[in-house]
């Protein structure tokens, strides 16, 4: 064998590919980090052209963000003086704290739509996906591809239709209603996945437990589950960034007390004009979640997402 | 421990029939084979007797009681299969205990079974390992002590010693053995290897394309095979066949094979047409003379024995001889054979003549 195998890069190519994948990354990460910084930035510093790479930070678009604001005569101001960090932000702009904003209960309201649309996808999901694997159904493939195909066209394009219907029937604007549409969407995907991956589990393994005296529900719970842990993880958070990043049918079927972030976010205004520290808050603060999902199950994804090739 | 009895045992898949109608009994505490080709369903009737694949028709008795339709969970069996199978999230004690564990039994008795049970298969060195890392004899003795652990009427073991490296295999097949006798349960054991099937069983039956060919001790089926089949799975090199046409009257003790008589077992019935003479290689000898001649074309060299290769009037013959006789590839000699070893098969349908030999084993006819 000579010193440069096929499977054993050199020096030299290690060092070339370490290079790409770090310009790859910062390509990546910048409007990330563009995004992050303008949330620390004034209104002024937001839009000054050219950018401003150092800046005075401020909590200024945090606080705009969190609340509601109005605007004061001086001698109200010097008779009210700030107790706290936050109001003393306002006040040097001649504003007083009226109340919170929307803000919070439109991110709760992600949280809820987004995690519950994605438990019941993965849940269903993974029922569907071991009933295909392992039990006879009629028509398997039939049913298989009429789950895809609901998926060959943008959903959006149905919009109309789910509107009308959400309407008549009273889902409108309310939490269940979006949970439900999200894992309409998500469920076709996740069903094949999660296919994917049960398909590899070997069936002696139940068999096994089945011998060892277990019912078939044990088995899976006990057996199956344990092992299409890395599906299920990649599965989950493929759910979670569709539904958690949804705006199309947000905008369309919410308005109020089922109102998610992304339509909310795009609506913050500011005193003369769009408030983009505060935009780009709440778009940092959006940013989390997922961030953190992904974090948690990452130990998971890298098998996952390669979809099992890297198996053993 | 418990006898098992299989009647007309059928599996159908879709159009393939796998089993196409089984009966044999194992009896109790027995070392029972089901040796056979791959293909011909050895693993598909172990499955059925486990309850891990619903018969097509035909009936499964386990200690004295139909379970047929019974799930897997409640027939009280242990099952080793091919790759083992090992529960790979958990570790060796887990994997162990699981089957106690679905009992509900204390936590402490669990504990206890399974350090007896790692004792008898020197596994205590291994128990908190995860089983990803395990050779793959100690995989074996894992799955080996899932199965015992909890005392089942009976094992069922399929190809178990199929994934080990041959060195490994030979030990491991005499641990099994050593095993068995010790605790005396029942043992169904699947191989396509018929060396294994000799030295372990009991009993065998030999399967082919879902039929028993033969079912008997290791001894009546290498002396008195049933079938064509039988006698050309069973033993290396296998039995040879000299095929003539001709006739044997009913108590005959001689065929006529190419103008040359040699000696059968007395014939217990008369038949007319093409037949096969079968003598195993042992029992082929070489004679100087002789008017039955065969000219030698291939020898290889066992030690004590050697196989010669004879090309003949009826067809090519092996013949295994003391290594100290000499001969040359090229060199005619002449032909004669252990008359009452030999079994005669009507070449049509492949099975055995009766005679005096093999009457009693034979189970059709
Ligand atoms: N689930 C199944 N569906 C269809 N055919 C099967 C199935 N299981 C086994 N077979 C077929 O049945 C035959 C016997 O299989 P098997 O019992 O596994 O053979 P063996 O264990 O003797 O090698 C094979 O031809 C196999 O292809
Ligand atoms: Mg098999």
């Amino acid at each position: 064998m000579s010193a440069h195998s096929i499977t054993e890069p050199s020096n030299g190519q290690k060092w070339l590919a370490g290079v790409l994948v770090a310009a790859y990354a910062i390509i990546t990460i910048l409007p990330l980090l563009w995004i992050i910084a303008t949330g620390f930035k004034s209104s002024p510093d937001a839009i000054a052209y050219p950018p401003k790479v150092l800046f005075q930070p401020t909590l200024e678009g945090y606080v705009n963000l969190f609340t509601t604001q109005t605007r004061q005569s001086a001698e109200f101001l010097a008779e009210n003086p700030p107790t706290t960090w936050y109001e003393e932000i306002v006040h040097d702009k001649g504003m007083v704290i009226a109340g919170p904003s929307r803000f919070g209960e439109r991110f709760m309201n992600s949280v809820i739509i987004g995690f519950g649309a994605t438990f019941l996808s993965v849940v269903l999901g993974t029922l569907a996906a071991y009933a295909f694997s392992r039990y006879r159904v009629p028509l398997k493939d039939d049913l298989l591809f009429f789950i895809l195909s609901t998926r060959m066209m943008p959903p959006i394009a149905v919009a109309i239709p789910i509107f009308l219907m959400f309407r008549n029937i009273g889902l409108s604007d309310t939490h269940a209603g979006m949970i439900l549409l999200y894992t309409a969407v998500n469920l076709s995907l996740a069903v094949w996945l999660l296919k994917g991956f049960i398909d590899e589990i070997p069936r002696e393994y139940e068999e096994a437990a089945l011998i060892d005296g277990y019912t078939r529900f044990q088995a899976f719970v006990k057996v199956v589950l344990p092992q299409a842990t890395t599906g299920i993880a990649a599965t989950a958070i493929f759910c979670l960034i569709f539904s958690w990043n949804e705006y199309a049918f947000a905008v369309l079927l919410t308005s109020g007390t089922a109102q998610t972030a992304p339509p909310f976010i795009p609506t913050i205004i500011g005193v003369g004009g769009q408030d983009w520290p505060a935009v780009a808050a709440g778009a940092t603060i959006f940013l989390v979640p997922v961030m953190v999902f992904t974090i948690l199950l990452r130990k998971h994804l890298l098998r996952g997402i390669t979809f099992g090739a890297v198996r053993k | 421990m418990a006898e098992i009895s299989i009647r007309n045992l059928r599996k159908e898949f879709g159009a393939f029939t796998a089993v196409q109608g089984s009966t044999f009994t194992i009896a109790d505490g027995e070392f029972f084979m089901l040796l056979g080709p791959s293909g011909c369903g050895k693993t598909t009737t172990l499955r059925m007797i486990a309850g891990l694949e619903l018969p097509t028709s035909g009936e499964i008795w386990i200690d004295g009681e139909e379970v047929g339709r019974k799930p897997a969970s409640q027939r009280d069996i242990a099952f080793v299969f091919q790759m083992f199978a090992l529960y790979p999230h958990m570790n060796v004690r887990r994997n162990i205990s699981y089957p106690l564990v679905s009992q509900g039994m204390p936590r402490a008795r669990v504990r206890e079974k399974v350090d007896e049970v790692a004792r008898i298969l020197g596994l205590e060195h291994l128990l908190d390992r995860p089983v990803g890392g395990l050779s793959g004899g100690d995989r074996q003795r894992v799955a080996l002590g899932r199965a015992i652990v909890r005392n089942p009427k009976c094992f069922l073991m399929d190809e178990p010693l199929g994934a080990l490296d041959a060195e490994f295999r030979e030990r491991m097949a005499e641990e099994l053995r050593a095993l068995h006798d010790r605790m005396g349960a029942t043992t169904v054991y699947v191989t396509h290897d018929q060396l294994e099937a000799m030295q372990m069983g009991d009993k065998i039956v030999v399967m082919n394309h879902g039929v028993v060919e033969q079912f008997g001790t290791p001894q009546d089926i290498y002396d008195k095979p049933a079938t064509l089949f039988v006698a050309e799975f069973i033993g290396s090199p296998p039995m040879n066949f000299l095929r003539f046409h001709g006739h044997v009257e009913r108590g005959a003790t001689s065929v006529a094979l190419h103008r040359q008589r040699f000696g059968i077992p007395a014939s217990r019935e008369p038949f007319e047409g093409d037949l096969v003479y079968g003598v195993r290689p042992e029992h082929v000898r070489l004679t100087d003379g002789g008017e039955y001649r065969g000219g030698i074309v291939a020898t290889e060299y066992l030690g004590t024995t050697q196989i010669v290769t004879l090309e003949t009037a009826n067809g090519e013959l092996k013949a295994r001889i003391p290594a100290d006789r000499i001969a040359r590839v090229g060199e005619s000699v002449g032909l004669d054979f252990n008359g009452h070893t030999v079994t005669l098969f009507d070449a049509q349908s492949g099975r055995a003549i009766r005679s005096e030999l093999n009457e009693g084993v034979l189970s059709h006819g």
